[in-house]
This record gives structure tokens, C-alpha cells and sequence, in this order.
């Protein structure tokens, strides 16, 4: 108990002063947090869920974490300019885990949409937040959703009522910005009520140098009909560990799709929850890491099928260079009556070096009779018949492994649902295997 | 141009071109003819620098250079060209951009600034009619589900695209219905100038109806057996291969 003892620590030493800035709804989970915390613990290596991962490990190093709310003397739209060509967005900032306020998009939002702070959401609209808040995925879940749920005390929230369509797609920007080793606990809140549409996309930065961490929650609700992309790009660097969970509660009709691209890090152990819990719902997951050096993308997916007539697409892709691991694990469950339901899952793997390493373990659990599901691995190198082909028309060799390597991650962006986005993804995808995006470049490589 | 002498090459450590000779000079059409496992394919395979062959003695002069010692991608910009006889399919790489890339890399090579879009395009489209290929074709992915024909026509479209001096046919005519043929032969003629070579792999007769070789050769066993003119071609048509490999063994 090593790792966790800081953390119970200092959460029992300075409980009044995460209370104090936070609000009522974040506050209300935290005891429950601890207990669940205490008792779990981080995952364990030993356990077959996090067997690539030392969780442990991770945090037993002595992060700052800024309670106090203390201001980052940054300004967010001085350090980045995501002026994306085609793809005009609302922008909004999380500075490490707080809600930059100082300065809002000047957008129309329609009536009663709000896109903004946790904190101020949870003091504004506390019946909603109170509703939604912890309750798509819960603490006792696992010891990494226990730290953020007793730590968090902001966040960034989407809430979009019956029958709203938000048009202009919605980004928000979560830079790492500081001077000192620090831990950031984020939350994302999504509520899409009934028929309601929304497209989001987050973007992961690190802006300094030294070490970050961060524990991310990001909760999905999808009523009825309603319509919601969600875009997760990180940019960050080397020293940056992530630890995300994504957990998305699919109502009849809905329809979800969830892409989650590294284009650089250092440790990103993404977790996605997908729960299709009414009938016709239709969940698209995808992701693709792009990884060099000793960068390493730990992902883990589980798809429960708890409706009939419901489909979910999976694809993962990992391109791996040098000393890079990848892992892949994708669970799907088809519970008893859920009928009718397909589900398709693929994870392609390119190992360009002897020394990457890729682990690879899809699942699937069956209770239902009338189903159709598949699953697909492959792990392998670049195509030699191939690349001698693109190299007979006077290709340089360099030059064809990389065009191959950007065709093979191709098809994940394919899947993004707006066009602007999906032009300039493969522009990054592109610039990130031609090594000028070695380090984070801000948003100022997306221009 | 090519000259080609005493050359032994195989795949795996076994040995397939057993000492070829051949010269090949500016304005000629040369037809390789043989029966299957002569060893036609290593040769065009050996003159592109297919990795997978290797070269164990001979040598190839090509243009006054030692073609050998050349990469892949530089025996290209230095103007060879094979049409694959199993054209690759590449998801995910757009024949646009496929041949934007090729094209410029060979400016480059010749110290030339890259071409621009708008004249690219305009390349694209002259080099397209030749072969009648599709616009359709041309935007969707290298090869990727394309008919057996279009892919023969893609390959003399990036033939046409380069502008090779030395153009190697491997099995251009295999799979190719009589339609199809026509449209790649007529191509593969238009190209043709006084300044350039084509050299033409083939198992059969039918192709040089269309495209007539100057030089007939016959390869068997990893050797040419038989050299001569184009009456050879319409010989072997007639008589099979067996008279000459009974010949060549005596």
C-alpha cells in the first residue's frame, strides 16, 4: 500500500480544503471515494486488466496537486491558437484540472445548453449535476476512479437539453501547465438528452517539461435518439502519464462515436466503457496511437450489449516504432436477450521495429443466441511487397514505409464525422510520422 | 543501352538465371518468350532490384552505368520501368498521391522544381486517356479492388505517367481479356519513340500481334536458347517449346 498511503494522506489532511473548493455535488462521493480507494487500492500488475501497466509504479512519485485552486498565471489563448482551417469550434480550456473562466467563446449557444465548468454546472443546475454526476461509472469500479472521485474538484461539462441540435463543434483544450511535478484530476461530464446532437472534441497538451500526471473520468449520456461525437487527440510528451476512463450509458437509438488518438505521449493507459442499453443503439469505437521511443499506449475497451437489435464497430490501430509497447484488450458482452445485436471488433498492429512490443487479447462473452460478432487481430510488419512496389516508381525507401505507415492508420481517421477535423488529422497523422511533431507542439501544429 | 552479360541470379540460394546475355539498344522492342519457370520473371525482377533475388555473378551496364549497384528507387529515376505482372494493392494510399510522390521524386532526381497541382492534374489526365482508365480509378486507392485488366492498365498508366527509357512488360498480356489487350498494347505504342526501349515478357504469342518486338528470344532454363527476328515469335506459337528445349539440351 505504498503508492496509495500518499494519497490517503493527504486527502485525510487536507479533506476541508478540496470541500471548500469544490462544490456540493463533486463533494458528496468523496467519503465513499476514500472507503473504496482504501480498500482497492491501485490495480495490480498481477491482476490480467493491468498486467502491461504498472499503476502503482506511476504514482508513487510525489506529484503537486493544486488544491487550493491557486491561478496558473497562463494565458491559454496566448499559448494556443487552434484557429483550424475548415473546422470553426466553440474553445474552451481546462488549465491542468481547472476550468479556465476568464475568458469564454463568444458563441450563441441555443437555450438552455451549457458548455463550461463542473463546478459552476454542479452550482447552477445541482438537480441535473446531481442526476448525472458519478453515475455512469462508480468508485468501486476501480482504485484509479476512487483517486479522482475523492481528489476532483472541477471540470468540464456538456449539457444539452431535448430535441437541441449544437452545431458548431465543440473543443476544449486541457493543457498540463507548470513549473513543478503535478497531478491533475479531471472530470468530463456529457449529458445528451433525447434527440439532442453535439460533437466533441478534447485535446491533451503538455506545455512544460516536467513530469505530469492525470486521472481522467469522462462520463457519456445518451438519451434517447440523440447524437454525440467524441474526439480525444493527445499531444502531450514523454514525461506525461495518463490514466483516462471513458464511460458512455447508451439509451434506444442513440447513436455514439468515440475516436481516441496519441499522436504523442509518454504512458496513456485509456480505458472505454461502452454501454448500449436500449434498443438500436449504435456505438463506433475507434483509436489509433502512433508510438516511438519508450512511449506507450495501454487500451482497454468493453462493450456490454444489454439491448437487442443494438451494433458496435471497434477498431484499434497502433503504429510502433523503437522501444514502443502497445496493448490492446477488447472485451465484448452480449448479455442474455440482447438479440439481434452485432458487434465487430478489430485491433491492427504495425510493429515496425524487432524492439516494439505489442499484447493483444480481444474477449468475447456470448449469452444471447441470435447474434453476429466477430473479432480480428493481426500484428505484422510493413508489407515488403508493397513498399518495393511504391520504391520501383522511384520512391525512396524511407519515403514508402512512411507512406505506408500513414495508409495503415488511414481508415481510423476516415471514421471522423467532421470534415474539417478529419482533413487536419491526417495532416498531423502525417507530420507526426515525418517527425515534426517529435515534441508537443501545442495547437500551433494543428495550424 | 542495357547490356546484360553472363548474368546468375536465384532467390532462396537457388540458382535460376544461369548466365544471360543480352543486349538491348535506343528504338528496340526485344520480346523474352519461354515456358513457365524459365526463369522470365527473375530477370525482370533482377533489373528493377527486387531484394529478393540475388545476383551471384555478371553484370548489367545501363546507360554507361553499373545497373547493380543502383537502389530500387534510383534504377527508376534513372528511367527503367516494369510493369508488375502481379500489380500490389496498397489500402489507404491514393493513386493520386501515390503518383504525385513518384513523379516529383523523379524532378527532383533530375534537378527539377516539383510539378504544381493544377499541372499535375492536368499530367494526370492527359496520361489517363492513354489507357482509357477511369477518373474514378485514379482517385480510389493503388490497385485496391480493381479487375485484373485495370490494374494492367494502371501499370502502363504509371508507365506513361514516368515516361521510362527502358520499359520492362512482365506478363502485361496475363489475365487481360482481348478488349482490355488492345487498350494496353495501343498504350503501351504510343509511348513508344525512338529514344527509348520496351522489353516484353511473355508466355505467349497473342501480345506481339499487338506490339511487335524487333528481336524475338526464347529463355529456358535460366539461359537464352534462341535468338532471332519476329517470325520466331509466330514459330513457337505453331510448334510449342519442346522442339527448341530438345535442341538446347543436345
Amino acid at each position: 500500500m505504498k503508492a496509495e498511503q500518499q494519497y490517503i494522506d493527504l486527502f485525510t489532511q487536507y479533506e476541508d480544503l478540496i470541500r471548500q473548493h469544490s462544490s456540493a455535488v463533486l463533494n458528496a462521493p468523496r467519503k465513499q471515494a476514500l472507503e473504496d480507494f482504501e480498500r482497492l487500492g491501485f490495480p495490480s500488475v498481477k491482476g490480467e486488466d493491468y498486467k502491461y501497466t504498472d499503476v502503482g509504479q506511476a504514482f508513487a512519485f510525489n506529484y503537486g496537486i493544486n488544491l487550493k485552486r491557486i491561478d496558473i498565471p497562463v494565458n491559454p489563448y496566448d499559448v494556443f491558437r487552434c484557429d483550424v482551417p475548415h473546422l470553426s469550434t466553440s474553445l474552451y480550456f481546462v488549465v491542468n484540472d481547472t476550468f479556465y473562466e476568464k475568458r469564454l467563446p463568444n458563441v450563441d449557444l441555443p437555450e438552455g445548453v451549457y458548455i463550461g465548468g463542473l463546478k459552476t454546472f454542479t452550482e447552477l443546475y445541482p438537480d441535473v449535476a446531481e442526476r448525472y454526476y458519478g453515475k455512469a461509472t462508480s468508485s468501486n469500479k476501480d482504485g484509479i476512479i476512487a483517486l479522482n472521485t475523492m481528489l476532483a474538484q472541477d471540470g468540464f461539462v456538456v449539457y444539452v437539453p431535448r430535441d437541441i441540435v449544437v452545431k458548431r463543434p465543440i473543443q476544449l483544450i486541457q493543457i498540463f501547465r507548470s513549473d513543478v511535478d503535478t497531478m491533475a484530476n479531471r472530470r468530463v461530464l456529457v449529458i445528451m438528452e433525447p434527440h439532442s446532437q453535439a460533437k466533441l472534441l478534447v485535446c491533451d497538451h503538455s506545455i512544460d517539461d516536467v513530469k505530469f500526471i492525470s486521472t481522467e473520468v469522462i462520463e457519456v449520456f445518451a438519451g434517447e435518439g440523440a447524437f454525440f461525437d467524441y474526439y480525444d487527440l493527445e499531444e502531450s510528451t514523454e514525461s506525461t502519464t495518463r490514466f483516462t476512463s471513458l464511460h458512455v450509458k447508451q439509451e434506444a437509438s442513440s447513436n455514439v462515436l468515440v475516436n481516441g488518438i496519441t499522436l504523442n505521449n509518454g504512458l496513456s493507459r485509456n480505458n472505454y466503457y461502452i454501454e448500449l442499453n436500449g434498443e438500436y443503439a449504435e456505438s463506433t469505437l475507434c483509436g489509433m496511437s502512433i508510438l516511438d521511443r519508450e512511449q506507450q499506449v495501454d487500451t482497454y475497451t468493453h462493450i456490454t450489449h444489454a439491448a437487442p437489435h443494438c451494433t458496435s464497430n471497434e477498431l484499434f490501430k497502433n503504429v510502433l516504432n523503437d522501444h514502443s509497447t502497445g496493448v490492446f484488450s477488447g472485451r465484448i458482452l452480449v448479455k442474455e436477450g440482447a438479440e439481434k445485436t452485432a458487434a465487430f471488433q478489430s485491433n491492427r498492429n504495425l510493429c515496425a521495429t524487432r524492439e516494439s512490443r505489442m499484447y493483444s487479447k480481444p474477449q468475447l462473452e456470448i449469452y444471447a443466441d441470435d447474434v453476429k460478432c466477430s473479432h480480428g487481430m493481426t500484428t505484422g510488419q510493413i508489407d515488403e511487397a508493397a513498399l518495393f512496389y511504391l520504391q520501383s516508381r522511384g520512391i525512396p525507401q524511407e519515403e514508402a514505409r512512411m507512406m505506408l505507415s500513414i495508409a495503415f492508420t488511414a481508415d481510423v481517421v476516415d471514421n471522423i464525422r467532421l470534415d474539417g477535423l478529419k482533413e487536419r488529422l491526417h495532416n498531423l497523422v502525417e507530420k507526426r510520422f515525418r517527425g515534426e511533431l517529435a515534441h508537443c507542439a501545442g495547437c500551433r501544429g494543428c495550424q | 543501352m542495357l547490356e546484360i552479360k553472363n548474368l546468375h541470379a536465384g532467390i532462396n540460394g537457388k540458382e535460376i538465371l544461369k548466365g544471360i546475355n543480352l543486349t538491348v539498344n535506343k528504338g528496340e522492342v526485344h520480346a523474352i518468350m519461354g515456358p513457365n519457370g524459365s526463369g522470365k520473371s527473375t530477370l525482370s525482377s533482377v533489373l528493377v532490384g527486387n531484394p529478393a533475388f540475388k545476383v551471384t555473378e555478371g553484370e548489367v551496364i545501363y546507360q554507361g552505368k553499373n545497373l547493380l549497384e543502383l537502389s530500387p528507387e534510383d534504377r527508376s529515376r534513372e528511367g527503367i520501368f516494369l510493369s508488375f505482372q502481379y500489380p500490389v494493392e496498397i489500402p489507404g494510399v491514393s493513386m493520386v498521391n501515390f503518383m504525385r510522390a513518384a513523379v516529383n521524386e523523379h524532378h527532383k532526381y533530375k534537378g527539377l522544381p516539383p510539378v504544381s497541382a493544377t499541372d499535375f492534374l492536368k499530367l494526370m489526365r492527359e496520361k489517363r486517356s492513354i489507357v482509357e482508365l477511369d477518373n474514378k480509378l485514379a482517385g480510389r486507392s493503388v490497385n485496391e479492388g480493381f479487375s485484373g485488366g485495370e490494374k494492367k492498365r494502371n501499370e502502363i498508366f504509371q508507365m506513361a505517367m514516368l515516361e521510362p527509357i527502358l520499359a520492362i512488360l512482365d506478363e502485361t498480356d496475363s489475365g487481360l481479356d482481348i478488349d482490355s489487350l488492345r487498350i494496353v498494347a495501343t498504350g503501351v505504342n504510343k509511348l513508344r519513340t525512338p529514344e527509348n526501349a520496351t522489353i516484353v515478357i511473355t508466355h505467349y504469342q497473342r501480345l506481339l500481334d499487338y506490339i511487335k518486338p524487333d528481336v524475338v528470344h526464347v529463355l529456358y532454363n535460366g539461359r537464352i536458347i534462341k535468338t532471332a527476328g519476329p517470325e520466331l515469335a509466330l514459330e513457337l506459337e505453331k510448334k510449342g517449346y519442346d522442339w527448341l528445349k530438345t535442341e538446347a539440351e543436345e
